[in-house]
This record gives structure tokens, C-alpha cells and sequence, in this order.
């Protein structure tokens, strides 16, 4: 194995790699050029990081408050000559007395027990401590007696809102210069709350209506609540999840393993691709259109907002759902082909549980988008006051009016009572708690479908 | 291309059991199986050899359909099972694919456990009606493939976990497991040790006895203790297809003669 030829034996033969101990120029440059890039990508995700908690934290300052209200806590005798004339003790006969009856009841309650208290402000009228209870609280009474008329004639610890104003004051969106020019709300009412408030009356207390209750009118911004959107939401995704899932699984698997390639196929894919990119808005014309102008449904539907966000997903979700089943490898096809199964078995057996993983969560993604559309379901009417729950969906109740939890926010920060600002914010994080449940079940199923062998 | 010469006195011993004519097959425009003739006898070992890149792969999944599966593939020519057309428009390749088993060059195990991968072609043909049944085919074919001992007390772990030339003897006995009529083997001992090979080998042999089996080898060695025939393939002709015993000692064909002694491939 000597074939060294002799010219070449003495001159020293030039080193191809220099010392392993020091860095050769190239290595320097393709080593800073690593140090640059890792510092490229530290930068994009503390931008990202730092602008989510920005967000998060300007929504959690401007909406925590939503979920708190001023209650006053005192007892209420409920005068059986206001709210049962006849003395029957009857539902119905007593359901004829509206709620200023109610009204009157509160009020003088109030006005007998900060008297009794000693709780009393100089120069101020009777109707100015009246004025003090929110126009949500007389309902509210009046719905419990009905529930339970054997309250008539007895004295009933109650729990009523303040109005919008006295909880601003203590919520600070309502000072007392405002208040000498606001008609709504006077100083001396704020006195007045103040006095309450460490007597102990008065208390911010957890509001699980804002939560649980209807939307309420521009005159009691205190009463409104995400109940109904909260429902529309959940069944709107509960009815997109149902159509969107088995037409999107179809049309993959069918896309994928069995269209032949050509010219139709591939026009198919281009629309696909298309319609992923097709502004929402167009969808909520496309759903005014059809569903409501043309099939007739009922707006304000969750049934119809479901279809427009099933058209709206679709496009997202057949695509996500190709590229996953496109990632099991083709293998795995022939070698269920070469035991002799056919292609639909193929598919069901093998294919579609290992792509199962992508499919689930490019399904509840494109879903959680959904959650947060507001657009096209401005356009089919879910915006409209609904103060009635939808009932439950075996009653029909995806066909009931409905708002929706993104079209919440938009109408609340449209409105001109400031208070609706921060259940504006509330609403929004109530809808962030809401995708973040949902991209939870999205890990948690991931994780039970991907028992990869 | 007329370069087949077919050893007449083997006919009479066993019939044929697969008889290809005049097949081409192209992948777009690339013509990568030129014209080729072959018989393919029942209860015989046929070898195919050649360089790499000549159609042997190729020509071995024409015969149980498994081209249908690449769009860009063309078929031509005729190719009888048993006398029938396996190309007919009437023949489900499915069908065929449960009488003609494959064993591919790249071990593919199902990402299931092992019993399962074994188990899954009997279930769908419904070749059992019990769990016993099932369970003694599995062991049975296990044991075929030679890797019985190494599995058989981890049934339930995953194929795919096994070592490459544990998963290719699973897929040999996935293969054998649905009990096909012929056997198309795709160089199925690329990835094994010399001990595990001989038990491949072992098998082939017993399998001889009742099914026809075709493998595609690079050892000439191997195909020299296994087979009773060889083809020999080259840049998608075949070249020579004759008796083992008689390619390698006297190949009739200059290509066959450089290949077996190492001048090409
Ligand atoms: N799916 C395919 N699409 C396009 N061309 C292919 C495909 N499979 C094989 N070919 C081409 O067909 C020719 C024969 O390939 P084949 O796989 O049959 O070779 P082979 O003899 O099995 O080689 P090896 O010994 O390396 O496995 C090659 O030129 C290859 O490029
Ligand atoms: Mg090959």
C-alpha cells in the first residue's frame, strides 16, 4: 500500500484541516451566523410574549371590575295589600301586579331601615335614597314572591344592585364632579353610599349574574349579563363541531385516497384554498341570503349561525384535516393494500386513528376561531336585545333567538353608558376563558388519540 | 427482446403458476420494465437478481396489482394467475392481494401491536371464528417468520418499536399469516443477521411445499441456496431466466455472466 511516488516523498503535504483547538474562519462565520439566528428567534417570541401579556393585562384591568357589583344587603317586608290585592294567595292573580308595585315595596324599605340604622345624610329626599336601588332589583323580587308566594307578609332579607352610577363611584369611573352634573346620580346619593358602605350595607360582592342573566337595557348597564350570548355561543359551536366534523372528515378522505387526479380535483383544491381565504363578512351575506332570505329560518338562530360558521370553518378545517392524513406515511397504506384489505378499510383501520391526533385539533381550532367570529353574525341578526334564554335544544332551542358571546362584546362597546366599558372587557375575557377551554379539550383529546405504537 | 430462455423440462415437473407476457411498464415516461416474459412455477422458489434500479421491485408488485397504488404507473401486457388475467377489469386487486402476499423491501409494521399486525389480515379475510383460532395463527406464523421467541412474551408492544430486522420478520409473518398462494418477497433479508436469515431461508424452503414464492435478492448466494429458478433483470430487460444450478454456472448471457461474477451492478 505504498504507492507514494518519490518527488512527493520529502516535501511536507499541505494539511487539509487545520488544529481541532482552534476555529477556522468558516466555522467562526457559520457559528455566528447560529448565534444570530438563536437571538432572531429569542426576539420573536419575547414581541409575542410581551404583547400578549400587554393584552391580556389592559383586559383584565379594564373588565376584572365587571364581574364585582355594589349590592346593599336589607330587609324588605313584603306588604301582602301591594302585591296581593285579592288575598287569594294565587300565582296568577298576583302576576298582575307589574313591578312598580315592587318598586314601592323597596323602596320604602330602604328608606324605613337607613332610617332605623341611623344612617341619615343631611338634605336628602326620600326619592333620592330610592333612586339609590338599581330598576333591575324590583323584577328580581318580583320573581322570587311568584316563585314562592308564601313570602307574601313576611320580612325578607334582599339583596339589590345599587344603580350603574353608585357602583361607578365605587368602581372610580364616577367622581363627585361628574355626579353634580350627571342627572342621573347626586352628591348627596354618594354621601349617602359612602355612609352605607361602612355601616356595612353596602358591599361589592361577585356578580354571577354578569355571568347568568340576560342583556339588560341602556337604563340598568348593573343588570346586564352574558347569559343568552353565553348559550348561543355554546350551541353555535356544539351545532358547527356536529355538521363541520363528518363533512370535513368526508370530503378529506375522499380528497385524499379515492378522487382520482385531474383537472376537476385539482380545481376543487384551488377553491378549497380559495374559500379558506374568503372574508368572513361574505359568508354572513351568503347566510342572509340563503338561510333566512331564502330557506326562511328564523334570524337571530344559533342554528343559522352555525351554518355560517360551518361554511365559514369548512374550507380551514378540510384543510387541516388533508394535511394530516397526507403525514401518515404511505407505508402504512401498502402494507395494509399487500395483506389485502381494501382501500376503505385501509382508511378506517389504519389511516384515519393515525391521523386522528390532526384532525381533532385542526377541527376544534378552526372552531375556536369560530367561537371568536363576530362579523357574518352581525349579518344574520345575532346582535339583536334578546332578554329571553333560548330553551333547551330538545325544545326547539336552536331555533330561539340568541346572541353570541364576540357579537356581545361589539353591542356593549357600542353602547353610550360607560358602564358597559368594562362589561365590554368582562365579556371578552369570559370569551378568552371559553378558548382556552376549548384548546384545552382540544390537548386533552390529542393526547388520548395519539397512543402512537 | 427475445432473451428468455425457459428450461422446458422443468413444465412437466410442476405447472404454471403465474405466466407474464410481453409486460411493460412505465412510470410517466420513464419505461421501466422493457417487454418481459416469464413463468413463474407453482411450488418453487424463483429468485429475481440484478443492479439496483432494474425492475425488480417493480415486475414483483405488477404481480399482485401493487402499482394500482402510484398514479404515475402504466401497465401493459398480459399477466395470468392460474390462467386468469389479473389485469381483467372484472378481477378486484383486492382479492388478489389476499391470494398473492407481499412482503415489502422497507419493513412496514402497522403502528399497532404486535399481535394485531399479525392478526389483522386473518380478521378481515375472516379466515378464523374464534379468538383460539386467531390466537394459535399468530403464534403459528410468529414462529414461521422465526421471531416467535423474541416476541412472544410482548404481544401487546408496538410493532413499530421492534428492532428493523425483527419488524421485517413480523411483516414476513404478517404476510404468511393469511395463508396466500403466493408469495412475493422484496429482498427480505436486506436487514437481517446472518442466524435470522438462515430461518428466513428455512422457511422459504417450507413454504415451497405448498405455495409458490418469488424474492428478490442482491446476495447471489442466497439466491443460489433458495431458489430453483432465477431471473436475472437488467436496466428493466429480463435478461436470462433459467435454472438456479445453471444461471450461475453456465449463464448463457454475457450481462448475466459479468453480474453474477462482479463486473456489473
Ligand atoms: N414509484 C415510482 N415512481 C417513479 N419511478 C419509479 C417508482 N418506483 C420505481 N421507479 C423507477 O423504476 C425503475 C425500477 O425501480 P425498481 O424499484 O423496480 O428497482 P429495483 O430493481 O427494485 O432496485 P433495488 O434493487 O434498488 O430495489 C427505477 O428507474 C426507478 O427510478
Ligand atoms: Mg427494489
Amino acid at each position: 500500500m505504498t504507492d507514494i511516488s518519490p518527488t512527493s516523498a520529502d516535501a511536507p503535504k499541505p494539511k487539509a484541516h487545520g488544529s481541532l483547538l482552534e476555529a477556522t474562519p468558516l466555522m467562526k462565520r457559520r457559528n455566528a451566523a447560529e448565534k444570530r439566528f438563536h437571538a432572531y428567534g429569542i426576539a420573536a417570541i419575547v414581541v409575542a410574549l410581551l404583547t400578549l401579556t400587554v393584552m391580556l393585562f389592559t383586559i383584565i384591568r379594564d373588565g376584572h371590575s365587571a364581574f364585582y357589583q355594589a349590592t346593599m344587603t336589607f330587609p324588605v317586608t313584603i306588604d301582602a295589600a301591594v302585591v296581593d290585592k285579592t288575598g287569594s294567595g294565587d300565582v296568577a292573580e298576583m302576576s298582575k301586579v307589574t313591578t312598580i308595585g315592587y318598586a314601592r315595596i323597596l323602596g320604602e324599605s330602604l328608606v324605613k331601615y337607613l332610617a332605623d340604622e341611623g344612617l341619615v345624610v343631611e338634605g336628602m329626599t326620600d326619592k333620592e335614597i330610592t333612586d339609590m336601588i338599581s330598576k333591575d332589583a324590583p323584577a328580581r323580587l318580583r320573581d322570587r314572591v311568584l316563585a314562592d308566594p308564601s313570602l307574601v307578609g313576611q320580612t325578607v332579607t334582599v339583596d339589590a344592585f345599587t344603580g350603574g352610577r353608585v357602583d361607578g363611584y365605587f368602581k372610580g369611573r364616577v367622581t363627585r364632579e361628574i355626579a353634580e352634573r350627571d342627572s342621573n346620580v347626586t352628591v348627596t346619593q354618594l354621601d349617602m353610599a359612602d355612609l352605607m358602605e361602612e355601616a356595612g350595607v353596602l358591599r361589592s360582592k361577585f356578580n354571577w349574574s354578569f355571568i347568568t342573566a340576560p342583556d339588560a337595557s341602556d337604563l340598568r348597564p348593573e343588570a346586564a349579563g352574558l347569559g343568552v350570548a353565553l348559550l348561543g355561543t355554546l350551541y353555535m359551536m356544539l351545532l358547527t363541531f356536529i355538521f363541520t366534523l363528518p363533512i370535513g372528515v368526508a370530503a378529506s378522505i375522499y380528497l385524499e385516497e379515492f378522487a382520482p387526479k385531474n383537472r376537476l380535483t385539482d380545481l376543487i383544491e384551488v377553491n378549497i384554498s380559495n374559500l379558506a381565504a374568503v372574508p368572513s363578512i361574505v359568508y354572513g351575506i351568503l347566510g342572509l341570503a340563503i338561510f333566512i332570505n331564502f330557506a326562511g329560518l328564523p334570524s337571530s338562530a344559533p342554528l343559522v349561525g352555525a351554518l355560517v360558521l360551518t361554511l365559514m370553518t369548512l374550507p380551514t378545517i378540510i384543510i387541516a384535516t388533508r394535511a394530516a392524513i397526507r403525514a401518515v406515511p404511505p407505508s402504512i397504506r401498502d402494507a395494509a393494500l399487500g395483506v389485502g384489505a381494501s382501500k376503505m378499510q385501509t382508511v378506517v383501520h389504519h389511516v384515519l386513528p393515525l391521523a386522528a391526533p390532526g384532525i381533532l385539533t385542526g377541527t376544534i381550532l378552526g372552531l375556536a376561531s369560530a367561537a371568536g367570529e363576530t362579523g357574518p353574525l352581525l349579518l344574520i341578526g345575532m346582535v339583536a336585545f334578546v332578554t329571553n334564554y333560548p330553551a333547551s335544544p330538545l325544545d326547539g332551542g336552536f331555533l330561539d333567538p340568541a346572541s353570541a358571546l364576540p357579537v356581545q362584546v361589539y353591542s356593549w362597546a357600542s353602547r353610550s353608558d360607560p358602564a358597559f366599558i368594562e362589561r365590554s372587557s368582562g365579556a371578552i375575557i369570559v370569551l378568552l376563558i371559553f378558548l382556552f377551554f376549548m384548546n384545552a379539550l382540544a390537548i386533552v383529546l390529542r393526547r388520548r388519540f395519539e397512543r402512537r405504537w | 427482446m427475445n432473451d428468455m430462455r425457459i428450461v422446458e423440462r422443468d413444465v412437466d415437473i410442476t405447472e404454471n403458476k403465474i405466466t407474464a407476457r410481453g409486460v411493460q411498464v412505465y412510470y410517466g415516461t420513464n419505461h421501466a420494465l422493457k417487454d418481459v416474459d416469464v413463468d413463474i412455477l407453482d411450488k418453487t422458489v424463483t429468485a429475481f437478481i440484478g443492479p439496483s434500479g432494474c425492475g425488480k421491485s417493480t415486475f414483483l408488485r405488477c404481480l399482485n396489482r401493487m402499482n394500482d397504488t402510484v398514479a404515475s404507473a402504466r401497465v401493459e401486457g398480459k399477466i395470468l394467475l392460474e390462467g386468469e388475467d389479473i389485469y381483467d377489469p372484472k378481477v378486484d386487486p383486492v382479492q388478489l392481494r389476499a391470494k398473492v402476499g407481499m412482503v415489502f423491501q422497507k419493513p412496514n409494521p402497522f403502528p399497532k401491536s404486535i399481535y394485531d399486525n399479525v392478526a389483522y389480515g386473518p380478521k378481515i379475510h375472516g379466515l378464523t371464528r374464534n379468538k383460539a383460532e386467531l390466537d394459535e395463527i399468530v403464534e403459528k406464523s410468529l414462529r414461521r417468520a422465526a421471531i416467535w421467541n423474541e416476541v412472544k412474551d410482548r404481544l401487546d408492544a408496538s410493532g413499530t418499536g421492534l428492532s428493523g430486522g425483527q419488524q421485517q420478520r413480523l411483516c414476513i409473518a404478517r404476510a404468511v399469516a393469511t395463508n396466500p398462494e403466493v408469495l412475493l418477497m422484496d429482498e427480505p433479508c436486506s436487514a437481517l443477521d446472518p442466524i435470522a436469515t438462515a430461518q428466513v431461508e428455512e422457511l422459504i424452503d417450507e413454504l415451497r411445499a405448498e405455495y409458490s414464492v418469488v424474492i428478490v435478492t442482491h446476495s447471489m448466494q442466497q439466491a443460489a441456496r433458495v431458489s430453483q429458478k432465477t431471473a436475472f433483470f437488467h436496466l428493466g430487460h429480463l435478461v436470462e431466466y433459467g435454472e438456479t444450478g445453471q444461471i450461475f454456472t453456465n449463464p448463457q448471457d454475457p450481462r448475466t455472466e459479468s453480474y453474477i461474477t462482479g463486473r456489473i451492478g
